[in-house]
């Protein structure tokens, strides 16, 4: 018979020893995907180079910066949350967010929107309905989501949406067909990102500064906004153009049911 | 630092704000837990990591009441021996045993160890090693019996609550690991590596009493 030489104490006392600690990704994983952090990566647009940031909720943040630290300090003073650099974006959001610039309507890509009023977060989804290639004055998202009367306020949150490009809110306009401000480095910006998208800003421009705000087809008589891609199969022989939806009206044609013009605040 | 009851009534109030709080208190030994549960270092993170995010979504959904009313310890403990225990189920289907042992190697850290001498810390860390060896040979309830109550350092009562079993049961698991791990130790090494190998409990002893 030989005695035992391991005791329980001993055994015990080697056991605890054998705690670790985990790997920093431990927790910063848990707060990431608990939407209580966020990391960031670098993506290529229109507009050249951007950063994405993004949560287990969804894209949090879309913005320019000139260096990763002027990105991150903006993001920490505007959402409060900490931040992290990532590797890369993950390579389902990679692919949904390429698809979703390319055009591509249909691609889900879900967002924190958290912290956001009821009325912004509908005007970001409302200007995720509008074509690429296409334009909505302030007034149609105003009316489309109820508020007729909320021209400036639609204004006011498109201006702060969190997640340019991703959200389209370049392709809302003034309502006299001017390209307006944009959150993403002003009119300029805003023009590249139409034009990158495939529309003629320049043209889209001279034809609000001659009074147009809406196109129709003789042979149709249906009555749409200018950009509206029915409206721009329509041959130049059979385009007609109205100042207002009530000229149109009077002239026996009816709003098109694709891009639904309103009537604009003067 | 609060007490767990604190941090669960601040939870209670304020999960968002709490959280990360809980993270820090929690998330090394729930690595600890799914690390001796499962060998390996990288299921081991998905594993903690989950049951932190699951632990965040269970308590979204409780009442502020029942969330205050949490012990953390025991609850946590609960959360990640089910998710490797789930793990494990499916590492079973596709590794076989030979594989588990290099794995362990990557569970230690040496430069943390700043006591003692170099020769003293690789013994050590060969103690450790063939101690985390021996735990995985244990039966799937006994090892979780004996991560929780000796490595973890949970009570009986809160080891019982964890698991789901009686403390008669968790305290006769626990002996019964110990007897094991103890047979597991002082036997002889297989393969040996030289050919004057002593007994490993006699190897093992000065650097098992060595720790403190």
């Amino acid at each position: 018979m030989t005695i035992s030489t391991l005791t329980d104490a001993v055994l015990e006392r080697a056991l605890r020893e054998l705690r670790a600690t985990a790997p920093a990704s431990v927790g910063s994983g848990a707060l990431v995907a608990t939407g209580l952090a966020d990391r960031y990566a670098r993506i290529d647009t229109a507009l050249g180079r951007a950063f994405v940031a993004w949560n287990g909720r969804g894209v949090s943040w879309v913005g320019q910066a000139p260096d990763a630290d002027t990105f991150e300090s903006r993001f920490r003073a505007e959402v409060g949350r900490n931040i992290t650099a990532a590797e890369a974006l993950p390579a389902r959001l990679a692919d949904a967010i390429r698809r979703r610039l390319a055009g591509d309507r249909r691609v889900r890509i879900p967002l924190d929107l958290r912290g956001h009023t009821p009325f912004e977060v509908a005007v970001w989804m409302k200007a995720l309905e509008i074509p690429r290639g296409e334009v909505r004055p302030y007034g149609w998202v105003a009316a489309e989501i109820g508020r007729p009367r909320a021209v400036r306020a639609v204004g006011t949150a498109l201006a702060h949406n969190p997640v340019p490009l991703v959200v389209p809110c370049h392709r809302v306009v003034r309502s006299d067909g001017l390209i307006g401000q944009y959150s993403m480095g002003g009119p300029d910006a805003k023009r590249r990102v139409l034009v990158s998208e495939g529309l003629d800003t320049g043209w889209l421009e001279a034809e609000a500064a001659r009074g147009i705000r809406f196109t129709g087809s003789d042979t149709t008589h249906i009555v749409c906004n200018p950009t509206c891609r029915d409206a721009r199969r329509v041959t130049p022989r059979h385009r007609v153009t109205f100042p207002s939806l009530a000229a149109a009206a009077s002239a026996g044609y009816r709003p098109c049911k694709h891009c639904r013009p309103v009537s604009l605040a003067a | 630092m609060d007490t767990d009851a604190a941090l669960a009534s601040r939870l209670a109030r304020d999960l968002e704000a709490g959280f990360p709080d809980l993270v820090e208190g929690h998330r090394d030994r729930l690595f600890t837990i799914a690390l001796r549960l499962l060998g390996d270092r990288r299921d081991a993170e998905e594993v903690a990591q989950d049951a932190l995010v699951r632990a965040f979504r269970a308590m979204q959904g409780y009442q502020p009441e029942r969330t205050a009313a949490l012990r953390l310890r025991p609850w946590l403990a609960s959360i990640a021996v089910n998710l490797a225990r789930n793990r494990r189920r499916r590492a079973d289907d596709r590794l076989p045993p030979s594989q588990l042992e290099p794995m362990l190697a990557t569970g230690f850290d040496l430069a943390q160890d700043g006591r003692s001498g170099p020769a003293q810390r690789a013994d050590r860390l060969e103690t450790q090693r063939e101690l985390a060896t021996a735990l995985l040979a244990l039966r799937p309830s006994v090892r979780a019996a004996i991560v929780l109550r000796h490595v973890d350092g949970l009570s009986v009562t809160e080891t019982a609550e964890a698991l789901g079993r009686p403390e008669g049961t968790i305290k006769a698991q626990v002996h019964r690991g110990l007897r094991e791990l103890r047979a597991m130790l002082e036997s002889e090494p297989a393969p040996p590596l030289t050919t004057t190998a002593p007994k490993r409990a006699e190897r093992l002893r000065p650097a098992l009493e060595a720790i403190r």
